[in-house]
C-alpha cells in the first residue's frame, strides 16, 4: 500500500477541520470539528507506525493516549458550553463577548 | 492485493465526503451521525494498517462514549434541531475556505514530498506485544493518562452541577 494518498487524506480532515473551527457558530459544532483535527493526527500517527515498523510500536501507543485525552478533553468542553449556555441562554460563540474590549 | 488497494482507496474517498458533510451540513444531527461514519471508516483504516488494538478503542471511545456525549451537549444546548441557516457564520466563510484550502495544499506538499515508500502488512495480531509495552515502558504515563482522566472528570461534574450557593444568594 502506498503511503502518500492516506497522508494527503489525513491533511485534508486537518483542514475540514480547520475550516469548520473558523465558519461554525454553534459552540458544539466547534468541538465536532476539534474531534476532525485529532481524528487527523491519529490517522498520521498510526500510517508513520505501520510504515516505519517501529518495534516499540510509539505510534499506536501515542494514539491511544491522544484518545484518551480527547475523551477527557469532551468532557470539560461539554461542560463548559454547559455553564455558557446557563448563564447565557445561548450556545452560539459570537455572543459570548463579555471579555471583548 | 489488487482488491486490497480498490477497499482502501474506497475508504479513503469516502472519509473524506464524510468529513466534509460533518463541517458543511447545516442540520446539528446529520453532523454528528457523519462524525460517526468518519470515525467508522477511520476505524476500518486502522483494521486495513493492521493495528486492530488502536482499531477497537477508537470504536468504544469515540463512537460508543464521545459521540453520546456530543448529542447530549446537542440537545441540552437546544440546538434547534432540523435545518438551521443560523448554524454558519457566513462573514467567516470565504476565509475559512482560504485558510483551510492553503494549510491543506502546504501539508499535502510537504508530506508528499518529504515521505514515499510501501507499506508491508504483516498478517497476526500486535494487540499482545503492544499491551506488554504500554504495561513496562510506557507505564508511566498510563497512569499519568488516568488521573487526567479522573482530574476531567471531577473538573467536568463540578463546572456542570448547579451551584447551590449561588443560587440561594440569588433568591435573597
Amino acid at each position: 500500500m502506498i503511503v502518500q494518498p492516506v497522508l494527503v487524506v489525513a491533511a485534508a480532515l486537518f483542514s475540514l477541520g480547520i475550516y469548520g473551527i473558523l465558519v461554525r457558530r454553534n459552540a458544539v459544532m466547534v468541538l465536532l470539528s476539534i474531534e476532525l483535527i485529532l481524528n487527523s493526527v491519529n490517522i498520521n500517527f498510526i500510517m508513520f507506525d505501520t510504515m516505519l515498523a517501529d518495534v516499540l510500536m510509539q505510534g499506536q501507543i501515542f494514539t491511544i493516549f491522544i484518545i484518551t485525552i480527547a475523551a477527557a478533553e469532551v468532557g470539560i468542553g461539554l461542560a463548559i458550553v454547559l455553564m455558557l449556555f446557563r448563564n447565557r441562554q445561548t450556545a452560539n460563540i459570537n455572543e459570548f463577548d463579555l471579555m471583548k474590549w | 492485493m489488487e482488491i486490497f488497494e480498490i477497499v482502501t482507496y474506497f475508504v479513503l474517498l469516502l472519509l473524506v465526503s464524510t468529513a466534509v458533510r460533518v463541517v458543511t451540513t447545516s442540520n446539528v444531527i446529520h453532523a454528528a451521525i457523519s462524525l460517526v461514519f468518519t470515525l467508522a471508516l477511520t476505524s476500518v483504516l486502522f483494521l486495513l494498517l493492521s493495528t486492530e488494538f488502536v482499531a477497537l478503542v477508537l470504536v468504544l471511545v469515540y463512537i460508543g462514549a464521545v459521540i453520546v456525549l456530543f448529542l447530549f451537549g446537542i440537545m441540552i444546548t437546544r440546538a434547534p434541531l432540523g435545518k438551521n441557516a443560523e448554524l454558519d457564520n457566513d462573514k467567516n466563510k470565504k476565509l475559512g475556505a482560504a485558510i483551510a484550502g492553503s494549510i491543506f495544499f502546504l501539508f499535502s506538499y510537504i508530506l508528499v514530498n518529504g515521505f514515499e515508500g510501501e507499506v508491508v502488512i504483516t498478517s497476526g495480531s500486535s494487540t499482545e506485544l503492544l499491551g506488554e509495552i504500554l504495561l513496562s515502558r510506557f507505564v508511566f504515563p498510563f497512569e499519568l493518562v488516568s488521573f487526567v482522566l479522573l482530574a476531567a472528570l471531577i473538573g467536568g461534574i463540578t463546572l456542570a452541577r448547579k451551584d447551590e450557593a449561588l443560587i440561594d444568594e440569588e433568591q435573597v
